[in-house]
């Protein structure tokens, strides 16, 4: 098995999302994670969907998410040519004792406080799945009162989009199809 | 100013738009808009009793004709019975079309009565669904419903409509294109993937067309035909492919999988080359999976890539529409011809017609004078001919309907075949006659598959439809006895359906408006039959009944290599035997 990373197009329409997860599930494939937001086009929505799956599962997964119409267009991103980022927000505990201690941790993994309370800081952290889980098990001694997490959201590096050529507007002409 | 009319009004119009001449439907509450304007429309509505028989007639409409089917229910339960026949649809891709009322808007999600998300629930077993909440959207939802349905690898399309948009005040503007950025089938193939094709087969010794429901919902029987007899490439028609090439072929092989013929069986597992054409590698053509064709090369066609490498490795995959492949295959190959290369297959066709020869498709007399349902089903498929459409319901009968009926047309054979669904067969012989009103309609049922959509007969009557029923009465759930009788020491849990006993069939045709006929002996089987032939104004119903201990064969068992088939209990082909055969003739 191994982890492919899936930066799938669809149209911005009611249900899409259950579509997407319908078929992963009734087809037997786990996500990993799943992350789906707005893109620079008004009608099309972006999802970043991690699957750990060989690779012929892989295309038949691609295969059978491209045959959803509402699916506009699938690319597997390549770890070496793009770049992936998670958001964690996670409250740890912070007394008068370790709270310096839990500040240089920020610091040192360019981290963000967001929340200060007497007993605990809530940090912020974007990062790639090894940087997080870095500075999750520093934090851990401290004692991780709660932790939240972003799917994994991924694009490719330089200059070309992938919506490009995808996004032309398809037409067909109506007919009568039962004529 | 536009004129304004109301969002049923709309549907009715769009589906006029769309050239919908006939619905198979039942009304109630939040459809019940759409229905007042339909009274004033063209489309011919035909009431049926129950909404599964409903979708099952929109489905046989559609694989006689080839032309889209329309069911139409209520929402809630009306929405849920129509689930089996959307699943259906689905697995054989049929163009289908369900349009269902939905609860107001306002009422969407409340669990309001007779609510039921049935867009959700559909969601697996739809090519695509819609929830139209908008009456503006009707027109174009429609439009694109219809489109979905009957491009590409057909299937079916819901259509759920709020209650409340139906009765909404809209105006209607069929539409002149559809905003479709995902959906784009590939329907010419690429002409690299045509040459590489041709080349294998050029290379090949043993090739076999391995053809598929897809050739039949393209339309590709002349082309295939013609693909056939330029290469002399033997033919196997599965279950979905019954008719699209002629049974009478010298060249067909029959049909391959767990009932097939010991040749097409044989002919795929001894192939190199497997020229796959509209077909999926279906569990119940291949057996085991690892011990199928074990030295055949692939090329595959399907206008579906995701059927392309799905359960076996493509050498050369083609996506593309099948008319077209074979079409193009056959100019490629033609001018390969003329240019003197040729396969040469001749003596591979002739080791299996050998083995045709051996191993004919045949079926035991009983003893004890009774009924064979395999001589019922044959004298039946010869009296009424290759002219006459036929649907099946699913088991023993089904079997025995697509081995011993000759077919030579396609959309003549209509069954459930991936999804297998028993009751299918009334009323998809119900919306055939709907759609092919001059040509005689024969539904091949089980008695048990006959008792699930039965009802419809009703349907029939009142609706000038005259379907013939040949009830194949075993008074069993018949295959599932068969495998009680070779896989469960004859411990026969729960399939006797004592149908020679209760109910009367013959009585029960006459109850609802039809003729009912009984046959028990060999010697009146034609003159049953004929007499059934003759009666063109009134649905017949004819219960043969027959003997219950018949089996299907020949048979390969559930998860077992297609290496042993059996051609009757306990009787294996001597496989290797006709391999060293084959081994011994000179290149």
């Amino acid at each position: 098995m191994s982890k492919h990373t899936l930066s799938v197009l669809v149209e911005d329409k009611p249900g899409v999302l259950a579509r997407i997860a319908g078929l992963f599930s009734r087809r037997g494939f786990n996500i990993d994670s799943l992350a789906v937001g707005p893109t620079e086009h008004a009608d099309v929505s972006r999802m970043t969907i991690v699957v750990n799956v060989e690779s012929s599962p892989l295309e038949q997964v691609t295969k059978q998410l491209n045959k959803l119409v509402e699916v506009i267009k699938i690319v597997e991103l390549d770890p070496t040519a793009s770049v992936d980022r998670e958001l964690v927000l996670v409250k740890v505990a912070a007394t008068a004792e370790t709270r310096g201690q839990v500040l240089d941790t920020v610091q040192l993994f360019r981290a963000k406080v967001i929340d200060v309370a007497p007993d605990a800081v809530t940090i912020q952290i974007t990062g790639n799945a090894g940087k997080i889980a870095d500075f999750l098990r520093v934090l851990e001694p401290f004692g991780i009162r709660e932790l939240v997490q972003s799917g994994m959201v991924a694009i490719g590096r330089g200059s070309r989009s992938i919506s490009e050529r995808s996004l032309r507007p398809v037409t067909v002409p109506a007919r009568p199809a039962a004529g | 100013m536009t004129e304004q009319i109301t969002g049923a009004q709309s549907l009715v119009r769009s589906l006029e738009a769309a050239g919908v001449t006939d619905i198979f439907g039942i009304p109630g509450g939040a459809i019940l808009p759409a229905y007042d304007p339909l009274m004033d429309s063209s489309i011919r509505h035909v009431l049926v009793r129950h909404e599964q028989g409903a979708g099952h007639a929109a489905q046989g409409y559609a694989a006689a004709t080839g032309r889209v089917g329309v069911c139409m229910a209520t929402s809630g339960p009306g929405a849920t019975n129509l689930v089996t026949p959307i699943a259906d649809a689905h697995m054989d891709s049929v163009p289908m079309v369900a349009v269902t009322g939905q609860v107001g808007a306002a009422m969407i999600g409340t669990d309001a009565f007779q609510e039921a998300d049935i867009r959700g629930i559909t969601m697996p077993i739809t090519k695509h669904n819609f929830l139209v909440t908008d009456p503006a959207d009707i027109p174009q939802r429609v439009a694109e419903a219809f489109h979905i349905a009957s491009t590409g690898r057909p299937g079916p399309v819901l259509v759920d409509i709020a209650k409340s948009a139906l009765e909404a005040a809209t105006s209607f503007r069929w539409p002149t294109e559809l905003q479709l950025p995902g959906y784009r089938p590939v329907t010419k193939p690429h002409a690299k993937q045509i040459r590489e094709a041709a080349k294998l087969i050029l290379e090949s010794r043993r090739p076999v067309l391995y053809v598929g429901g897809g050739t039949i919902r393209s339309g590709a029987s002349a082309e295939l035909r013609a693909l056939a007899e330029l290469t002399g490439m033997p033919v196997v028609t599965t279950l979905m492919a019954r008719g699209a090439f002629p049974d009478s072929h010298p060249q067909h092989l029959g049909m391959p999988g767990m009932h097939g013929s010991v040749s097409a069986v044989a002919g795929l597992q001894k192939s190199d080359l497997i020229i796959s054409l509209g077909a999926r590698f279906d569990d119940r053509v291949t057996g085991r999976l690892d011990s199928f064709a074990p030295g055949a090369k692939v090329i595959h066609a399907d206008i579906d890539p995701a059927e392309i490498g799905k359960n076996r490795h493509a050498d050369v995959p083609i996506v593309g529409d099948c008319r077209e492949v074979i079409a193009d295959l056959v100019t490629v190959l033609k001018a390969e011809a003329d240019a003197g290369h040729t396969g040469d297959f001749e003596a591979w066709a002739e080791f299996l017609s050998g083995i045709k020869r051996r191993y004919p498709l045949g079926y035991e007399t009983p003893a004890d004078g009774s009924l064979a349902p395999q001589y019922v089903i044959q004298r039946l498929g010869e009296i009424a001919g290759p002219d006459a459409i036929y649907t099946s319901g699913v088991g023993q009968h089904q079997m025995w309907a697509a081995q011993f009926i000759g077919y030579e047309k396609p959309m003549t054979w209509l069954n459930s075949g991936g999804l297998g669904t028993m009751g299918y067969s009334v009323p998809a012989a119900m919306g055939a006659k709907v759609g092919a009103p001059d040509t005689t309609v024969w539904a091949i049922d089980g008695d048990g598959c006959f008792q699930m959509t039965n009802q419809e007969l009703a349907t029939c009557a009142i609706n000038d439809i005259p379907i013939k029923v040949a009830i194949v009465n075993n008074e069993s759930l018949g295959m599932v006895r068969q495998w009680q009788t070779l896989f469960y020491n004859e411990r026969y849990s729960n399939t006797d359906l004592h149908s020679k006993r209760i109910p009367d069939f013959v009585k029960l045709a006459e109850a609802y408006g039809c003729v009912g006929l009984a046959c028990e002996t060999p010697a009146d089987v034609d003159a049953t039959i004929e007499k059934a032939m003759s009666i063109n104004d009134v649905p017949v119903v004819v219960d043969f009944r027959v003997n219950r201990d018949a089996m299907v064969w020949p048979m390969v068992a559930a998860g077992k290599s297609n290496d042993e088939i059996k051609y009757a209990r306990d009787l294996a082909p001597d496989f290797d035997r006709v391999e060293d055969d084959w081994e011994v003739r000179p290149a």
